[in-house]
């Protein structure tokens, strides 16, 4: 993988200028001039900070970012960028998406009926609460923390102007998916998946197309009953999935899933509009902050 | 990409020459080694690049310089640069080169560049990189919203039929769209309509929604958006230019027209007498055409409608042949009698033929061959 080669050079590198003693100042104004820091936060490392959201940034970055904030004079009108790009960030909940929904919600919406015991999914057998009667229940316990998980994400994904992709293969609910779409502003795919969609979208699209930086599933099965290829590339592209997992689903490539029914058409009205309300949200609230921060900016922010 | 491989050599460059002082590592691409490359590899690969592509910038270019030409030919042509519409261009052009050529698109032409250059798709995206449709990722995404406004139409319907039902109004016929003389787009049109290629299997499901749209009862709250994509038939009969009736002093109505078959030309006046004369250039008909054929062939629109002996006719014929101008002259009688004729009975010529000029003229000599169509004789040694 290369990413993965690019830190252990980067960590060899600051090894080397250990040991000859080469400043992380003069490091610093290279780096500057080699604009490394627009490297990291686009294409490479960026899903990394994506995706690093609720952890801490990489050792690498962290020693870069201090590097240049030593010396380099260009960083004031980013300082109200990053401010505003942090600020999610200093509380657990911060867009309080745990208020959408109770359980109560996900038991009148029928999210915790799963398929017949003969249908099961081994994989899925930890997010069931048990079997009645030969169908498949959900811990509810568990959804409820998984789906407060997966719609955080999202809000922080909504907040920093990234792509969202609803994708679902049911025909029953395709009108109502793209709906959810266009009403939050992203993007829906509910139609055949073409081959090379994402692995090969700069031929397909054209040069230069911005790939989604999440893609939701609201059902992760295709027509034939397997898994959707959406799956698979979005985990070949480094790009972060949601899903709404069922009990005949494999939530192994899913980085958020969501264990409950994706049947229903309740449990599916529930889900467009949970995820609508956290982008819009999400949205609302990233125009407040960047107001907020328009009105402070004339102040000069010291370094 | 670039960006990552500039910065993967110059670190493995450093690695390896550990002497180098800060100062001389300036931009590694002058330490990158340099590839020889065949030309056959620099050339453009004419065939992967794909249909040309026009610029917007270059399509606004071509706009104005047609605006600015249209006053230049409006000067030239001694007209009013205001009102100088496609048909005076078309006439100016004409005009000022004539061409001989038969392929009609291989003569000049001065049209409005949207004519000319084929509608193409702009970036589809704004400068934060955000795809502006919100089907983009699809692939398909003007058809994919069709697809996807038709089924809410369809919605639509339903719930207007649950309204009613719910008032005791529902009748299983209700109000359907009344179509007329209208047929479906084609796929070709559709592609046009929607600038994106459609398979025929999307074209065929389209067609096939868009039928159990029709076949709902209620369906005509939806009629607009049908009927934008219903093209209308045009039927042949009413495209026909028929003369105008004159009456001359004596109170004789009479109607004159004009005919041409290959290089003749001619203009036959019909007057409503009652004695059935024929008189061409001045000479009568049985003196200017010996031959019974051709007689025949000037009495046929007359013995077809039964009007042998009714009219009067006054005809100048000029160029081609005994039989081409014959046919010329039969082509300006059917014209004529347009005039004096009913509706269905002009149906009637015109499904006879009578009033379809006949296109076929002679055929040119092409080089290497004796004739038009004739090879020279093959030799086999």
């Amino acid at each position: 993988m290369r990413k993965l080669n690019f830190v252990c050079i980067l960590t060899d590198f600051f090894c080397l200028l250990k040991t000859f003693g080469i400043s992380l100042k003069c490091l610093a104004t290279v780096m500057s001039n080699w604009k490394i820091r627009d490297l990291l936060s686009l294409g490479l490392l960026g899903l990394r900070h994506s995706r690093g959201v609720l952890t801490k940034y990489s050792s690498a970055g962290q020693t870069v970012s201090a590097a240049a904030s030593v010396s380099s004079p260009q960083l004031q009108p980013n300082d109200a960028a990053e401010k505003i790009l942090n600020l999610p960030l200093e509380k657990p909940d911060f867009f309080r998406v745990a208020e959408l929904f109770s359980l109560k919600d996900l038991f009148d919406a029928r999210v915790h009926l799963g398929h017949k015991k003969g249908c099961r999914h081994r994989l899925m057998e930890p997010y069931l609460y048990g079997c009645r009667l030969d169908q498949d229940i959900f811990d509810l316990d568990q959804t409820v923390e998984h789906l407060q998980r997966a719609l955080n994400f999202t809000a922080h994904i909504a907040y920093r102007g990234g792509i969202i992709l609803f994708v679902s293969r049911r025909r029953q609910f395709g009108h109502l998916v793209e709906s959810t779409a266009k009403d939050c502003g992203e993007y829906a795919h509910t139609r055949y998946w073409q081959g090379g969609l994402l692995t090969n979208a700069n031929i397909q699209y054209g040069p230069g197309v911005r790939l989604p930086d999440l893609i939701i599933f609201l059902s992760t099965l295709n027509n034939v009953f397997q898994q959707h290829v959406g799956v698979r590339d979005a985990a070949k592209m480094n790009i972060p999935t949601v899903g709404v997992v069922d009990s005949n689903c494999n939530p192994c490539l899913v980085t958020y899933p969501v264990p409950g029914n994706d049947d229903t058409p309740v449990a599916m009205e529930l889900y467009c509009r949970l995820f609508k309300m956290t982008i819009n949200r999400a949205k609302d609230k990233r125009r407040q902050v960047e107001l907020l921060y328009g009105l402070n900016a004339p102040s000069p922010s010291n370094s | 990409m670039s960006g990552y491989s500039l910065c993967f050599t110059a670190v493995v460059v450093f690695k390896r020459k550990t002497w180098l002082s800060l100062g001389q590592l300036a931009f590694p691409c002058v330490l990158c080694r340099s590839i020889s490359q065949n030309s056959a590899l620099c050339r453009k690969n004419l065939a992967a690049a794909g249909p040309e592509k026009f610029t917007a910038e270059f399509i606004q270019k071509q706009i104005e310089e047609f605006n600015i030409g249209k006053r230049h030919l409006a000067n030239i042509m001694g007209e009013d640069p205001e009102n100088f519409s496609q048909e005076d261009i078309d006439r100016s052009i004409a005009y000022l080169f004539p061409s001989g050529l038969f392929e009609k698109k291989a003569r000049p032409l001065m049209k409005h560049p949207d004519e000319i250059f084929p509608m193409q798709r702009a970036v589809q995206w704004g400068k934060d990189r955000r795809p502006f449709h919100f089907l983009f990722y699809t692939g398909k995404q003007s058809y994919y919203s069709l697809m996807h406004e038709l089924y809410g139409k369809m919605l639509n319907i339903e719930k207007h039929q649950d309204r009613l039902r719910s008032k005791g109004l529902f009748s299983k016929d209700g109000h359907k769209i009344s179509l007329g003389m209208s047929r479906w787009l084609t796929k070709e049109e559709l592609e046009a309509l929607l600038v994106e290629n459609i398979s025929t299997h999307d074209y065929n499901r389209f067609i096939q929604i868009m039928e159990r749209l029709l076949s709902m009862p209620y369906c005509n709250i939806e009629e607009e958006f049908v009927l934008r994509f219903r093209h209308l038939l045009q039927t042949q009969s009413r495209h026909q230019m028929v003369s105008a009736l004159q009456k001359d002093e004596n109170g004789v109505a009479f109607s004159s027209a004009e005919g041409c078959r290959k290089t003749s030309h001619s203009t036959v006046v019909l007057r409503d007498c009652g004695s059935g004369r024929l008189s061409v250039n001045g000479q009568d008909s049985l003196l200017y055409f010996p031959v019974l054929q051709d007689r025949e062939q000037l009495m046929f629109p007359m013995q077809f409608t039964g009007t042998l002996g009714r009219f009067d006719l006054e005809c100048t014929v000029s160029g081609g042949g005994r039989s081409s101008q014959a046919g010329a002259l039969r082509l300006a009688i059917s014209r004529a009698l347009l005039s004096f004729l009913s509706p269905s009975e002009r149906e009637m010529m015109r499904q006879a033929g009578l009033l379809t000029p006949d296109p076929r003229v002679r055929e040119r000599k092409k080089p290497g061959q004796e004739g038009a169509r004739r090879k020279f004789t093959w030799k086999k040694r």
